[in-house]
């Protein structure tokens, strides 16, 4: 089964690339480098530090912006599941962020905050804490009835309940939130590099384009795509280590 | 304590036995749905009461104002002469659906009431070992929940419950989601539980057979708004022996005594 996954991994991948190769030898576009010219872009980046360097600055706003996404995310999350009156007051706030057109704001943002790294870990926060939000909340506001009624009958205090009961029977759901808002925080950094200033990796996209190296550009997309897609393995394969147990469903389902 | 005294109860409750719990004009009601209306009922210590009735009358909202997990609209609860007030160390809740945590081995879901008290992990997990041991589940401590069949489930939950050592059992049809050769096995380990430890179980079902096979005293309950109709008590079954009870002619007579009063309200 294992291997068959992989197979067919391989197999679409394969597809997929000799696609781009032969669409690119026709060529469908003189601004669409073949798969080999792309790769071969993409090492010389790798061998002369650029991309090293260009990552370095994009996953500064990006690692900042996720990390405070998780933090205040879940917990405005743990919150508004918890309390009503709360999720009433702020809830509405996220499910604007979540349907905002970013590219709009974003003139907004420079305009108060400048050009500067603030701005674009807010770009990153916007794309990444709403789905934290909605899913923390959502998920603690699904725990069964009857587990939080099985702890208050052997005397759990409101604290414990919550510790014991509510967090981990929520966890699974808060952490594919997590998942899809680092993704979304992806996006976000990269939206960022190209509307606010370009630096990093968007300006490997911005400059090469410019200068129409056209095989530059396609190797720095597709080296994002790639570590975002690695990234959210890794997630998947640590979630999938912490939740077995919840993984199975409930118990009385 | 001055609780107005209530002739509520017309019904010769043994007057030497001593009261555990006692419903006193409980009334319970959800929005416009009055469930509980104007309840009084007695639970003698030490023994096996069952709350009898048809579906939807009350009774998990009865065990649950009992439980203090829900408050009443009306009346009051004691236990052991106290009035309820919330949850107690004196109960303890055996759930419908089980309640078991799906992330917690068997173990941890025993010994989960003793956590919540504060019981240190290895002596907590001796007391869990003994229960788990007690109703036969040994050998399946590391297991989950959902490895487990809804019998053994049951178990976990009703290990978890006695493992509190609470003076009071409250079971909502505990063995509802069990086959009957195990459902059966259930009604005689629980009738030693009765007769080993020294609790007071109140037990729901829907079973009239089940009822009066395991009960020492029976309280059928009208349909909603829900009030005690009648109280029976098959003391003289409890002295016969358990494997030719299903055929001696007072239990059939019995069975069929309560048949005849619930089947107005079915038909
Ligand atoms: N949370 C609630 N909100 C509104 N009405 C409720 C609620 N819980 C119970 N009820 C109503 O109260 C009545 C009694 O419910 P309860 O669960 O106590 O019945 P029951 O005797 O345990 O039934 P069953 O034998 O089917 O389990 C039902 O008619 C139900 O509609
Ligand atoms: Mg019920």
């Amino acid at each position: 089964m294992m291997n068959r996954s992989l197979l067919l991994k391989l197999l679409s991948a394969f597809i997929v690339f000799g696609t781009w190769e032969i669409a690119g030898r026709i060529p469908v576009s003189y601004a669409f480098p073949t798969f080999i010219e792309s790769m071969k872009a993409l090492f010389d980046m790798t061998v002369d530090g650029r991309l090293f360097a260009a990552y370095g600055e994009t996953l500064k706003p990006l690692v900042i912006g996720v990390i405070i996404s998780a933090i205040v995310g879940i917990a405005v999350g743990l919150w508004s599941g918890l309390n009503e009156w709360f999720d009433w007051l702020f809830s509405p706030i996220f499910i604007v962020m979540q349907a905002a057109p970013l590219a709009a704001l974003i003139p907004l943002l420079v305009m108060i905050y400048g050009i500067g790294l603030t701005s674009k870990i807010f770009v990153v926060c916007i794309m990444a804490m709403p789905v934290i939000v909605l899913n923390t909340a959502g998920a603690v506001r699904n725990t069964p009835s009857s587990l939080t009624e099985m702890g208050r009958s052997f005397q759990a205090s409101n604290w414990e309940v919550i510790l014991k009961i509510i967090i981990p029977a929520a966890s699974p759901v808060i952490f594919s939130g997590l998942r899809l808002g680092v993704s979304a925080g992806f996006i976000g950094a990269i939206l960022s590099e190209l509307k606010i200033t370009p630096t990093g990796v968007g300006d490997i996209i911005t400059y090469s384009r410019s200068i129409a190296d056209y095989a530059s550009m396609y190797a720095a997309i597709f080296s994002i795509i790639v570590l975002a897609v690695l990234f959210l393995n890794v997630l998947e394969k640590i979630e999938r280590f912490l939740f077995e147990g919840n993984n199975r469903g409930y118990a009385s389902d | 304590m001055a609780m107005p005294q209530t002739n509520a109860l017309s019904e010769e409750s043994p007057s030497t036995a001593d009261i555990a719990v006692s419903a006193r004009n409980v009334s319970k009601n959800y929005d416009n749905v009055e469930a509980l209306k104007d309840l009084s009922l007695e639970f003698p210590r030490g023994q096996l009461t069952s709350l009898l009735g048809p579906s939807g009358c009350g009774k998990t909202t009865l065990l649950k104002i009992i439980a203090g997990l829900l408050e009443p609209s009306a009346g009051t609860v004691h236990v052991n002469g106290q009035a309820v007030t919330g949850p107690g160390p004196d109960r303890a809740f055996v759930f419908q659906d089980f309640a078991l945590l799906p992330w917690a081995s068997v173990i941890r879901n025993v010994a989960f009431g003793l956590e919540l008290r504060g019981v240190a992990t290895s002596e907590r997990e001796a007391i869990a070992e003994k229960y788990i041991n007690d109703v036969g589940l040994s050998g399946f401590e590391k297991s989950y929940p959902h490895e487990l069949s809804g019998g053994m489930r049951q178990r976990v939950g009703l290990a978890r419950a006695l493992s509190v050592d609470a003076d009071v059992l409250l079971m909502d049809e505990p063995f509802s989601a069990v086959d009957e050769q195990t459902r059966r096995k259930f009604q005689e380990d629980l009738l030693s539980l009765v007769a080993n430890e020294n609790k007071t179980f109140i037990f729901v079902t829907h079973s009239i057979e089940e009822a009066v096979y395991v009960s020492d005293q029976i309280a059928i309950l009208l349909p909603r708004p829900s009030r005690v109709s009648d109280i029976i008590r098959p003391t003289g079954l409890r002295e016969k022996d358990l494997t030719t009870i299903r055929r001696d002619p007072e239990y059939l007579d019995i069975v069929d005594e309560i048949w005849t009063s619930l089947k107005t309200y079915v038909e």
